[in-house]
């Protein structure tokens, strides 16, 4: 079966017809073209998929595409302005190397989005916990957590990640 | 995944009637994150989905002021229940459960009736429920009836559901005067992790604010469904509640623990551990209950 669904995407309003079965990742990356998304687990444990629906995080490997009708839908490539300038997130996660291989990388920016979207003073604790669902298997959080916080407006104690630059090589 | 069709229904009983005659094909889903995973694993391809969303505005708990009962929708997220000041303020105990099921991204979504409804032996969102006397509202084509919650668990995976009955509602009797609940997951890690054990523990004091008028102590993963254990229950009750009574109410719990090795623990580890985490749980509610009394 499928349903004609309405919705915003990335602040664009869409219709569109989808399949019952599709999980919001397919409908993401298969059907829109946006590859941004990631899928790590497909099972919920990874958050390599995480997307924003009306403001909260959730897993799209494990959200029913049906669901999004009425609702307001960003992905990662809702972030940039429409020149290509980077959100304040992403430029963070630049600066304070809270990127390697950038595969965890849509979805920490996302949940620490919904995030501060909704807490600009969120704790160190709150930050943690916002992001306890995305896995990074590089970074070891640390540079992760400090881009975080310096979007929060407070500076990250020292440059960790050219510490860790100099004792590996 | 396979396809399916998926229904909206807008109430209860258009939910059931659907159920119905899918006659056994059909399977209802709320949150879905426990659904779906099945269905991506190939453990369930029902023929349809009948979604538990839209039906009714159950999106905040509800506490009746006359009766002092707690009232929370089956299909309430996780999320909803850990943010409502009602919960953090007067059920800390169920506070400390919800806000470390999964993630934020489940908690979004997954809803407390889905977490029951699973009845797996670890169900963080049961434990804190059962050790507030929750009774549970259950709704199919012959009416409502409500259960203990206690009673709701029949073995890993199995509970008290018949065909197309739903849980619609989890009801917590008013609290006793000086009452004070705590729980904790004891794991690797706090987040994204299924409890190696899950302990909670609810204290009502009397009016000297040491002795123990009602004792809750009720244990997840320490055997196959979540259980209240009674003889620690009932050796806590009447005598003051102290760092060596709710040690020896430990080692009780522990002996009427039938906890087994796992992939996320041994036995005689999880065993020792009931002991521990119900002194610790005890002292903590016993502080709350005093914290609550002021």
């Amino acid at each position: 079966m499928s349903k004609e669904i309405t919705f915003t995407f990335n602040g664009n309003r869409m219709t569109a017809r989808v399949e019952d079965h599709w999980t919001l990742l397919h409908f993401i990356r298969e059907e829109l073209g946006y590859t941004g998304t990631k899928e790590g687990c497909g099972s919920g444990e990874c958050g390599a998929c995480t997307v924003i629906v009306d403001g909260a995080a959730v897993n799209s490997c494990l959200y029913l595409t049906v669901e999004l009708d009425g609702r307001s839908l960003m992905t990662i490539e809702g972030l940039a302005a429409a020149d290509g300038s980077l959100h304040p997130l992403q430029k963070a996660f630049v600066e304070h190397g809270g990127i390697q291989c950038g595969f965890c990388s849509p979805g920490m920016i996302l949940s620490a989005k919904a995030l501060l979207d909704e807490n600009p003073a969120a704790s160190d604790e709150d930050i943690r916990t916002a992001i306890a669902g995305n896995l990074c298997r590089c970074t070891g959080y640390i540079q992760i957590i400090d881009s975080i916080k310096s979007v929060r407006g407070e500076a990250p104690e020292g440059p960790r990640v050219v510490a860790w630059r100099d004792e590996e090589r | 995944m396979r396809n399916f069709t998926y229904l909206v229904p807008r109430s209860l009983n258009e939910a059931i009637s659907m159920h119905e005659s899918r006659r056994g094909r059909a399977k209802y889903i709320a949150g879905g994150t426990d659904v779906l995973v099945k269905m991506k694993e190939g453990k369930l391809a029902p023929d349809g989905l009948i979604s538990l969303r839209h039906i009714i505005g159950q999106d905040r708990p509800f506490l009746n002021t006359e009766t002092g009962e707690l009232y929370i929708g089956a299909f309430m997220t996780h999320r909803s229940i850990e943010r409502s000041p009602l919960v953090q303020h007067r059920y800390p105990v169920l506070h400390d459960a919800v806000k470390n099921i999964g993630s934020v991204q489940i908690r979004n979504v997954a809803t407390i009736g889905g977490n029951l409804v699973n009845a797996v032996p670890s169900a963080d969102g049961a434990i804190p429920l059962i050790a507030l006397d929750g009774k549970a509202h259950i709704y199919g084509a012959k009416g409502y009836r409500l259960i203990d919650l206690a009673r709701f668990f029949l073995g890993p995976g199995q509970c008290d559901l018949q065909g197309a009955e739903i849980l619609t509602e989890i009801i917590i009797p008013p609290l006793s005067p000086r009452t004070g609940g705590a729980y904790v997951k004891h794991g690797r890690r706090e987040a994204m992790e299924l409890p190696m054990l899950g302990v909670g523990v609810l204290l009502s004091l009397e009016a000297d604010l040491t002795t123990c008028a009602k004792a809750r102590v009720c244990l997840g993963v320490a055997a196959p469904t979540p259980f209240r254990a009674r003889e620690a229950e009932a050796y806590l009750t009447g005598r003051p509640v102290t760092e060596e009574t709710l040690s020896e109410a430990g080692r009780i719990a522990a002996g009427e623990s039938r906890v087994r090795d796992s992939i996320r623990g041994v036995a005689w580890y999880r065993r020792e551990m009931v002991g521990v985490l119900v002194k610790r749980m005890g002292m903590l509610a016993l502080e709350r209950a005093k914290k609550r009394n002021e």
